[in-house]
């Protein structure tokens, strides 16, 4: 019944998505305002009926029912409930159940909450967002039914992935998909603002917020997702440059790109055109990433069901909405009347360096994932890796720090170059000093590209509290607050990268109970190895001892194996302190009873999340600076209960 | 560079800054064909295992079920060609397949088997539900023989000619369609 239930609430969905369509475009072109009322309600309403059927599937996941194909192929009744919880959406049927449920709901949350745009900018964008939404509901009903029935149903399912039976899972795909999906607002306003012709200051303030949530959240989940294949995989990295990863990577570079180009929108009038080109990039970039990881064109670690039927699917509606979308824009953006002027010092152009070395880097991105499909249409297979991105991507990143050190010390509109390099004299000093200092004590240990990023980190740690030297800090604007901690983020997440690399120390060894070995100033003692067993799983689990200026820590790395479905994974212990993380993984077993174990010392590993996390923090804050005022009046409005 | 193209062509428009304007969707265009000529393409992706033509790693495995004898890699070098099929109880698409390892055994196949990550009792139960067209059955728990046949799941099915070298590997489930084509290969190998 629930599955019924589910399927029924999702076609319903797809319908009034077709009537809010219908509503937008005949009301606009027809000046029909009767119609135009209807779409706010509908909009709600098909959110509604999408959540609904997302719930019945969580529903269907938590009761284990087996008669639904789905859940009999990607969940099992020994599961802890919380994985079943999480298997709704550790599939490829589920995730794009809930892709549509966040574009329900961010439409939904457009329609009730935006108040400053004007009425028909604001009906062709819930029109744009509805025709979206439109798209993959019929992707879903016609080739991707998460609640089909199985007959006869299975004995039991066949079990999640164990690498997916993590809490981490359950909470990073949601918050991933918010803001890569979310990002579909941004794409829906600037589509709705060139139909209407109104690209200008006043259509940028009402898309900041929704640009600005939906990168706090990607923010949030690509972080998440970080740690995750951190501590899951085993491997001691946390970031491999996999297609997957930079699926998620490229729409948040075009959101960064966005939110500050949208500023300059928002705050000077300038850079109108290319403010819609970049809120048309960023979801178009989830879009083609999507594509990307579900045809099976490109292969990669994370194994989604890759069907190539799927793939066509998705290429046909890549095709109309970003093609309908740049043809809007090629023939619409030349009537946008030309924005405000700026000088060539001001900071208007820093903003402009941070957009086209955010693009520059969106495109090597892209080209790295794309270049083994081009070179495999001319016979050759090759794979694309950290060697390459890290290489040209990194020293691209390096330049965007110290444009973000210099752009919130220049004036907006117009400034003396030389007033502004007096501003930018102590990050300088900064700079100066660790370089002498790194260069005194590590030259030659470490490579050229982390020592300059522990360099500049410290240069834009500093440089980005300057903003605040002559204010009154009680009397500071939240959103200044924001951009201060967001841009410390950076800092302290590049330190952290830097440290990481050009410190790190790794040892490998083949040890036996009793066994001792030092590594990076710890001594770590393997003491026993006994088997345990979780809910649906059994290990062996180490007991080892690692010590450091007496004090001892223990730590219980393992090597789990899943029965359902037969996988073993590595579970690495890892104890934090405040300088980094020792990372210890168990092997396998080697037949004369020892066991292969690496042991990494990473110092300051921890930085790269702590500076992400106070990245979003940065942008929750600028989000809360800047619509306190405009949330109160919008909360008073609908307790009168005025919908027009 | 972009950014002042735009704003530039926002206020008089010159020819270059219409055609500029198209940029975005032609480049779009391009990339869009050349996902649609990635999918057209015939997925070659197929992995095969570089022990194709090579000699069977050496293995000795225990008994698996209660009425077949283990299996050892010396039974694949006696001079007669055989199939070696990877499966396991807990394997849906393994009893897919059951049928068809039936027809290859009617058909003069000799067919032995590893059963990974099994137990005897399992194995009893699928091979009286399912048929059992095996002669021999090695117990793999721990999938090391697996891994040297670098098989990447079940089931998977081997030829290997008299002399104990593979002549064939077979992935995934083997299909109505596949028995001639194996037939053929097993009467090659002779």
């Amino acid at each position: 019944m629930i599955a019924e239930l589910g399927l029924a609430a999702l076609w319903l969905a797809a319908a009034l998505a077709l009537l809010q369509c219908v509503l937008a475009g005949l009301g606009l072109t027809q000046s029909r305002d009767d119609l135009l009322s209807g779409v706010r309600p509908v909009a709600v309403c098909q959110a509604l009926l999408c959540a609904l059927a997302f719930l019945c599937l969580i529903l269907l996941f938590l009761r284990s029912d087996m008669s639904v194909l789905l859940v009999a192929m990607n969940s099992h009744s020994a599961k802890p409930w919380l994985y079943k919880f999480a298997g709704a959406w550790g599939n490829h049927e589920g995730s794009m159940l809930l892709w549509v449920t966040v574009m329900g709901v961010a439409g939904a949350g457009v329609a009730l909450l935006e108040r400053t745009l004007k009425r028909d900018t604001h009906m062709a964008t819930l029109g744009a967002q509805a025709l979206i939404s439109l798209g993959f509901y019929a992707f879903l009903l016609f080739s991707s039914n998460p609640f089909e029935r199985l007959a006869p149903p299975a004995a039991d399912g066949q079990g999640l992935n164990p690498l997916l039976q993590d809490p981490g899972l359950a909470f990073h795909p949601p918050t991933l998909y918010f803001g890569y999906v979310g990002l579909s607002v941004a794409f829906s306003f600037a589509v709705g603002a060139l139909v209407t012709r109104t690209v200008d200051a006043a259509f940028a303030r009402a898309m900041r917020p929704w640009v600005l949530t939906a990168w706090v959240m990607l923010t949030i989940g690509i972080v998440a997702g970080s740690y995750w294949a951190y501590y899951e995989l085993g491997w001691g990295g946390w970031w491999f440059w996999d297609p997957v990863e930079n699926a998620s990577l490229m729409p948040w570079l075009a959101a960064t790109a966005l939110l500050h180009s949208v500023t300059v929108l928002a705050t000077r009038d300038a850079l109108r055109a290319w403010t819609v080109m970049l809120a048309v990039i960023a979801f178009s970039m989830s879009m083609v990433g999507t594509f990307l990881v579900r045809s099976g064109i490109l292969t990669s670690v994370h194994a989604f069901a890759v069907d190539p039927e799927r793939g066509s699917f998705i290429l046909a509606l890549l095709a109309i909405y970003i093609g309908g979308a740049l043809a809007l824009f090629g023939a619409r953006v030349g009537t946008v009347r030309e924005g405000k002027q700026f000088e060539a010092m001001s900071r208007e152009t820093w903003l402009v360096v941070n957009n086209l070395l955010l693009t520059v880097i969106l495109g090597v991105v892209l080209i790295g994932t794309l270049y083994p499909l081009m070179t495999e249409a001319f016979g050759h297979k090759v794979s694309v890796g950290p060697p390459y991105f890290n290489r040209i991507a990194g020293p691209l990143a390096l330049m965007l720090m110290l444009a973000m050190m210099a752009g919130p010390l220049t004036r907006w509109r117009r400034d003396k170059p030389g007033l502004v390099a007096e501003r930018l004299i102590w990050p300088a000093l900064a700079m100066a000093g660790i370089a002498a200092a790194l260069g005194v004590a590590s030259w030659g240990k470490i490579g050229l590209l982390p020592f300059l990023g522990l360099v500049v980190a410290g240069g834009v740690a500093l440089g980005s509290i300057v903003p605040l030297g002559k204010r009154n800090l009680r009397r500071t604007p939240l959103f200044v607050w924001g951009m201060v901690i967001a841009h410390m983020g950076c800092a302290v997440s590049l330190a952290g990268m830097a440290a990481d690399s050009a410190f790190t120390t790794e040892k490998l060894a083949a040890m036996k109970p009793g066994d001792n070995v030092e590594a990076a100033g710890w001594s770590v003692t393997f003491s026993s190895v006994a088997p345990v067993a979780g809910e649906n799983w059994s290990a062996m689990q180490a007991d080892m001892i690692a010590q450091r200026g007496g004090a001892e820590a223990l730590l219980n790395p393992q090597n789990r194996f899943f029965s359902d479905p037969p996988t073993t994974t590595t579970e690495s212990a890892i104890l934090t302190r405040w300088d980094g993380q020792l990372y210890i993984v168990l092997g396998d077993a080697l037949d004369d009873g020892r066991w292969q174990v690496r042991i990494w010392w990473k110092p300051f590993v921890t930085l790269i999340w702590l500076g992400g996390l106070m990245i979003a923090a940065g942008g929750v804050l600028t989000i809360i600076g800047r619509e306190r005022r405009g949330w109160l009046l919008k909360l008073r409005k609908i307790h009168a209960g005025d919908w027009g | 560079m972009a950014a002042e193209v735009a704003e530039n062509s926002c206020g008089g428009l010159g020819l270059m800054g219409r055609i500029l304007l198209w940029l975005p969707l032609a480049l779009f265009a391009a990339l869009a064909l050349f996902f649609a000529s990635g999918l057209l393409r015939p997925d070659e992706r197929v992995i095969t295992s570089k022990l194709v033509g090579k000699p069977l790693p050496a293995f000795e495995l225990p008994q698996a079920a209660s009425d077949r004898p283990p299996l050892s890699s010396a039974e694949f070098a006696k001079g007669k060609p055989r199939m070696l099929n990877i499966f396991a109880s807990w394997c849906v698409p393994c009893a897919a397949e059951s049928s068809q390892l039936l027809a290859l055994e009617k058909a003069g196949v000799p067919i032995d088997a590893i059963a990974i990550r099994d137990a005897r009792e399992d194995v009893d139960a699928f091979l009286a539900r399912w048929g059992n067209p095996y002669d021999h059955i090695g117990l793999d728990a721990r999938s090391s023989v697996q891994i040297a046949l670098g098989s990447s799941g079940v089931p998977e099915t081997f030829i290997v000619d008299g002399q104990g070298r593979i002549v064939h590997q077979h992935i995934g489930d083997i299909r109505a369609e596949d028995v001639p084509k194996l037939i053929a290969i097993w009467k090659g190998a002779q």
